[in-house]
């Protein structure tokens, strides 16, 4: 396998960039409308660098929920990137610390799904020029939601909402055609995610949290017998 | 310091710590065999669980534009993959669909 180079990262960060500067745009424009000032605004996006849970904070925040509250929610809606970091890492080499403390920072729903998938051996340049691209597409998008208000037709920013579902179906679908593990897994966890969501009602962080350990722990123990096979 | 920034701060100390716990402990181990495939399959369940239930609501109160949209980029990425066209292609056939 060939080993992913800077210059593939920043390729594969062009869908990226462009499901996230319109959502990055329209949480700047949500920030303002709440009364945050802008150094708030960026902060959200600078130092947190969350997408949904930027959007949660700010609704709580405007519904005056409790600090401690605020900090739970955020926890449990982004630890599901403990699992994301985890299986990243278990692909590449070797990273000394410093790195690992900046690697660690980029990774994101979408940066981990690329990556996960992207052909050839994951490097660590790869994948820092991958999340660098996406973190200073979001920072900016943010800042210029911010101070300028959305630049796009209100049908296209409401239509740009479909894009980073469908950057999740383009890494998904091409993983059909290799292997039936694909198809099992993503249609299992799919919908014990949607039944924990939906009927259970369990709030978006517990339920993928649960569904991302449950469904991968069941793909252990139906596969583990023919990956055996692999590894010996 | 304001307390919004204040909350700011919280917030990414709890983000952030899980997101790099894993390259702290795990890098440059020799990992068991089932740790490995359990993280080897998080890819799937993780993309999996991203897409349902939330894909329905990707344009709000438009179930069926959020499908049409998505229908483009499995045709697609099936027949040619990449992932640029496939997602360029969906924002574009939901705007249509949206407009008409």
């Amino acid at each position: 396998m060939n080993r992913l180079k800077s210059s593939d990262g920043f390729k594969a960060a062009i869908p990226i960039m462009i499901g996230y500067v319109p959502v990055a745009m329209a949480f700047g424009i949500l920030a303002r409308n709440n009364g945050l000032t802008i150094l708030e605004t960026i902060s959200f996006s600078f130092i947190l660098y969350a997408g949904a849970s930027q959007f949660i904070g700010i609704s709580m925040i405007a519904i005056g929920a409790g600090f401690g509250e605020i900090i739970l929610a955020t926890f449990l809606l982004n630890f599901r990137h403990f699992f994301m970091s985890a299986s990243l890492v278990a692909k590449l080499q070797s990273i000394p610390k410093h790195k690992g403390a900046i690697l660690g920072f980029g990774v994101t729903d979408e940066v981990f799904s690329v990556a996960s998938f992207a052909e050839g051996q994951l490097s660590e340049r790869y994948l820092f020029s991958l999340e660098i691209s996406s973190y200073l597409s979001w920072v900016a998008g943010t800042a210029v939601g911010f101070s300028m208000g959305s630049l796009l037709p209100e049908t296209l920013q409401v239509a740009m909402g479909i894009g980073l579902f469908a950057l999740f179906v383009s890494i998904l679908v091409p993983e059909l055609k290799k292997t039936s593990k694909a198809l099992v897994l993503a249609a299992l966890s799919g919908g014990v995610n949607s039944i924990l969501n939906l009927v259970f009602m369990l709030p978006q962080g517990w339920s993928l949290v649960i569904t991302i350990i449950l469904v991968s722990f069941i793909g252990v123990f139906v596969y583990a017998k023919e990956e055996e096979v692999v590894y010996e | 310091m304001s307390k919004v920034m204040l909350l700011i701060i919280g917030m990414a100390i709890v983000t952030y710590i899980p997101r790099v716990i894993p390259f702290f402990t795990i890098s440059n181990k020799e990992l068991p065999n089932k740790l490995k495939l359990f993280l080897e399959f998080v890819p799937y369940t993780a993309l999996g669980a991203l897409l349902m239930p939330g894909v329905i609501t990707a344009i709000p109160n438009q179930p069926l534009i959020s499908l049409a949209g998505l229908s483009f980029a499995c045709f697609y990425s099936w027949k040619k993959g990449g992932m640029i066209i496939p997602v360029v292609g969906s924002i574009t056939v939901v705007f249509i669909l949206l407009l008409i």
